[in-house]
C-alpha cells in the first residue's frame, strides 16, 4: 500500500517536472545544434557555440535587447511609485468614498484580456494625438506608459499585503517622538516595506520585459523590444539563433531566482540564531 | 532623593490652590454609535504617577490615545500645561508614550531607536550620543547599544522602550500596559524600577493598566474606569477600603457582599438587617442613604476572623457556617464558608504560626465567623 503509493507520488512529480521543463531543457540542447534546420540534429559537428556567436554580431537583437531592458526598468519605476502609492491609499486611508471603485480598478489589469488592454492603449494614444498633440508618435514613451499601466496593479497587490501586517504603533511612536508625517513616512514605513517595493519592482520588470501583446499595439516603428524581435523573427520561421537567445534569458533568470532565495535563507537562519540567543540570554 | 519623596507625598490633589498639569474637561469619544470615552473630567498633577485601571474596553486605552493626540476628543477639551490640545498633533505635544508593543523600530538599533526622538529636536550630534549614553544607562542598556531589537529579550525590549519615551525628557510620559509582556517575577522588580525612575527624573507618569495589584504597587493615584465613564478616583488605599460602589468594591481584590436594608441611621453609626447574611451588620461610621433603601455591605476577606469558639458578641456583626474549601497559598490560607442563607463568604487568614494539624480548622467544620465593626464599608449603589 504504502509502497504503491510511493511509486505513484513518484511518477507524478517526474511526469508534472517533464511537462513543466522538457520544452526549455530541449530548447537549450538545440541551441547547441550546428544545423540550420531547427529540428535536424546535426550529430556530426554539434555541439557548437556558433549561434551564441552570431547573436553577440546581430545587431538588431543587441539594440532591441538594450531598448527592453531600458523599457522594463523605467516600467518598474514608475509601477513601483503608483502602485505604493496607490498600496498605501487603500490600507491606510480607511472606508473613504470610492474605495470599492479605487481597490477594483488597480486590480482590473491582472484579469482584463491583453488584447484588450492594448487596443484601448492605442485608441487613447491616437486620441490624444489628436486632441492635443501628444504622443507625436508612438515609441518608448507609449510602451513605457502602456507597461506602467499593467503592472502597476502587480505592485499595488504586494504592497497592500505588506502594509496590511504592519504595526500601526511603529508610525504612532514616530510622530510621538517628534516626526513630521512626511519624516515618518520616509524613515519608517519605507524601510519597513522595502522589501515588498524591491519584489514589486523585480515583478514589473520581468512583466514588462517579457510582454508582446501590449507592445505590438502602443509600439511605433523603431520600438521593436526583445520579445517583438523574437516574435517576429519566429513567424519567418524558427532560426536556431532565437534558440541561443532564450537560453541565454533562461540562465539569467534562473541565477537571479537561485542567488536571490539562497540570500534570503541565509538571512533568516542568521535572524533565527540571533532570537535564540537573546532569548536563551535572558535565563 | 528623599526630599522629592516627600514632594510626591504631599498630595496636590488635596490642595484646592494647586493646579492641574493635566486637566480634561467633560471629553466624550464616540467611534460612530459606539461612546469608548464618556464625559470624562480628570485632574492629575505633576509628580503623580497616575494608574487608569479598568476591563478590557472600559476606554481607557482611548483616553490615553487622546493626551498623546493620536485621537481627538468628540467633545471636551483636554488642557497641558495650561495650553489647549486641540489643534495640536502628537509630534508638537510636550509628552511621549511607551506603547503596550513597545513599537520599537526593527530596522534600527538600541542607539538608533532611543536617539530618533533626540534628532527630531535637531540636537548637535555630541549631545544626542551623550544623552542616549545617559539614559541607557539609567535603564542599564548600555552593552546592547548597537544591538537590534529582534536580538533582545522581552524584558530588553521594555526597558528600550522606557528609554526611547523618556529620552526627550518628557514632563508627561504616557505608559500603556507598560509591564503587560512580562513574566510574574520581572513584573515586579521592573514596577519598582519604575517607581525609582519616576522619582529620579521626576517626569508625571498616567499609567494605562488592567492589572490592579500592578496600579495599586506605581499609582500615587487611581482612576477606575468601567464604561468609558471614571467610576472612582483615590489613593490605592482609598480605593480599597473606602470604595464607592459595588463595581469598584468587587473589582479591586476580592469582597463578600451581603444585601440589606438600613434600619439604623445614626450620624456615628448604620445598622443593616440583611437576610443573605441573616443578621445584621453593625457599622461605626455614618454614610448617607434614606432610610429603609437598599444597601450592601461590603467586607474584605482578610478582614473577617474565623473561630470555633463563639465571639464575645454573637447578636451583631457574626455568622455561622461549614468550611467547604481551603486553599493552602504558604503566606495565607483561604477559606470559603458556607452560611445559613446558603451564601458562600470568602476568608483569608494569615499564616502566622506553623499549626499542627489538629488545631487548624478543617473542612465541614461549623465555624463563627467575626468582623469588626469598623471593617464593612457600606455601598448604596
Amino acid at each position: 500500500m504504502i509502497r504503491s503509493r510511493h511509486w505513484f507520488s513518484k511518477t507524478g512529480l517526474w511526469l508534472g517536472l517533464f511537462f513543466l521543463y522538457a520544452p526549455i531543457i530541449s530548447m537549450v540542447v538545440f541551441s547547441f545544434n550546428n544545423s540550420r534546420l531547427v529540428t535536424v540534429w546535426d550529430a556530426a559537428n554539434s555541439p557548437t557555440l556558433k549561434w551564441y556567436g552570431e547573436l553577440f554580431r546581430n545587431e538588431q537583437i543587441l539594440g532591441a535587447a538594450l531598448l527592453s531592458i531600458r523599457i522594463a526598468a523605467m516600467t518598474a519605476t514608475g509601477a513601483v511609485i503608483l502602485g505604493t502609492l496607490a498600496g498605501l491609499v487603500l490600507v491606510r486611508f480607511g472606508p473613504f468614498r470610492g474605495r470599492a471603485l479605487l481597490s477594483g480598478m488597480t486590480t482590473a489589469p491582472l484579469v482584463m484580456p491583453e488584447v484588450i488592454t492594448g487596443l484601448s492603449l492605442l485608441l487613447l494614444f491616437v486620441a490624444l494625438e489628436q486632441l492635443i498633440g501628444w504622443p507625436a508618435t508612438r515609441d518608448v514613451t507609449t510602451i513605457t506608459i502602456a507597461h506602467i499601466t499593467f503592472s502597476m496593479a502587480y505592485v499595488t497587490i504586494v504592497v497592500q499585503s505588506r502594509l496590511a501586517g504592519f504595526d500601526n504603533s511603529l508610525e504612532e511612536a514616530a510622530l510621538d517622538l517628534g516626526a513630521r508625517p512626511a519624516k515618518v513616512f520616509f524613515r519608517i514605513t519605507l524601510p519597513l516595506i522595502v522589501p515588498a517595493i524591491l519584489s514589486g519592482w523585480l515583478l514589473a520588470f520581468t512583466l514588462s520585459w517579457d510582454d508582446v501583446v501590449v507592445s505590438q499595439f502602443v509600439a511605433g516603428p523603431g520600438s521593436t523590444t526583445l520579445p517583438m524581435v523574437i516574435f517576429s523573427k519566429v513567424r519567418l520561421g524558427v532560426s536556431p539563433d532565437v534558440n541561443a537567445l532564450a537560453t541565454i534569458l533562461v540562465l539569467i533568470v534562473a541565477t537571479g531566482v537561485v542567488a536571490s532565495s539562497i540570500w534570503m535563507r541565509r538571512q533568516e537562519r542568521r535572524r533565527e540564531r540571533e532570537i535564540q540567543m537573546a532569548v536563551a540570554a535572558n535565563k | 532623593m528623599a526630599e522629592r519623596r516627600n514632594d510626591t507625598k504631599k498630595e496636590p490633589w488635596r490642595d484646592p490652590s494647586a493646579s492641574a498639569y493635566v486637566e480634561l474637561q467633560n471629553v466624550t469619544k464616540r467611534f460612530g454609535d459606539f461612546v469608548a470615552v464618556n464625559n470624562v473630567s480628570l485632574k492629575i498633577y505633576q509628580h503623580e504617577i497616575f494608574c487608569l485601571l479598568g476591563g478590557s474596553g472600559c476606554g481607557k486605552t482611548t483616553l490615553l490615545r487622546m493626551l498623546a493626540g493620536f485621537e481627538t476628543p468628540t467633545s471636551g477639551r483636554i488642557l497641558i500645561d495650561g495650553r489647549d490640545m486641540a489643534e495640536i498633533p502628537p509630534y508638537e505635544r510636550p509628552t511621549n508614550m511607551m506603547f503596550q508593543s513597545y513599537a520599537l523600530f526593527p530596522h534600527m538599533s538600541v542607539a538608533k531607536n532611543v536617539s530618533f526622538g533626540l534628532e527630531q529636536e535637531k540636537l548637535p550630534k555630541g549631545e544626542i550620543a551623550e544623552r542616549v549614553g545617559e539614559i541607557l544607562d539609567i535603564v542599564k542598556m548600555r552593552e546592547f547599544a548597537q544591538r537590534k531589537p529582534h536580538q533582545l529579550s522581552g524584558g530588553q525590549r521594555q526597558r528600550v522602550a522606557l528609554a526611547r519615551a523618556l529620552a526627550k525628557r518628557p514632563k508627561l510620559l504616557l505608559l500603556d500596559e507598560p509591564l503587560g509582556a512580562l513574566d510574574k517575577k520581572l513584573r515586579e522588580q521592573t514596577q519598582f524600577e519604575l517607581i525609582n525612575i519616576q522619582e529620579r527624573l521626576g517626569v508625571t507618569f498616567v499609567v494605562v493598566t488592567h492589572d490592579q495589584e500592578e496600579a495599586m504597587t506605581l499609582a500615587s493615584r487611581i482612576g477606575v474606569m468601567n464604561r468609558g465613564e471614571i467610576v472612582q478616583v483615590g489613593t490605592p488605599s482609598e480605593i480599597y477600603e473606602f470604595p464607592t460602589t459595588r463595581f469598584v468594591a468587587d473589582f479591586i481584590g476580592s469582597v463578600n457582599m451581603f444585601e440589606g436594608q438600613l434600619i439604623e441611621d445614626l450620624p456615628d453609626r448604620v445598622r443593616i438587617s440583611s437576610p443573605e447574611l441573616g443578621g445584621v451588620v453593625y457599622v461605626d461610621h455614618g454614610i448617607s442613604a434614606a432610610p429603609g433603601a437598599n444597601v450592601w455591605a461590603a467586607i474584605r476577606p482578610e478582614k473577617i476572623t474565623l473561630s470555633r469558639a463563639a465571639p464575645a458578641d454573637t447578636a451583631e456583626n457574626c455568622a455561622t457556617g461549614v468550611v467547604k474549601e481551603i486553599a493552602y497559598m504558604g503566606d495565607l490560607s483561604i477559606y470559603l464558608v458556607k452560611i445559613g442563607s446558603g451564601k458562600i463568604v470568602r476568608v483569608t487568614m494569615p499564616n502566622i504560626e506553623r499549626l499542627a494539624d489538629h488545631e487548624r480548622i478543617l473542612w465541614d467544620e461549623n465555624v463563627y465567623l467575626s468582623w469588626h465593626s469598623s471593617s464593612p464599608v457600606v455601598l448604596a449603589q
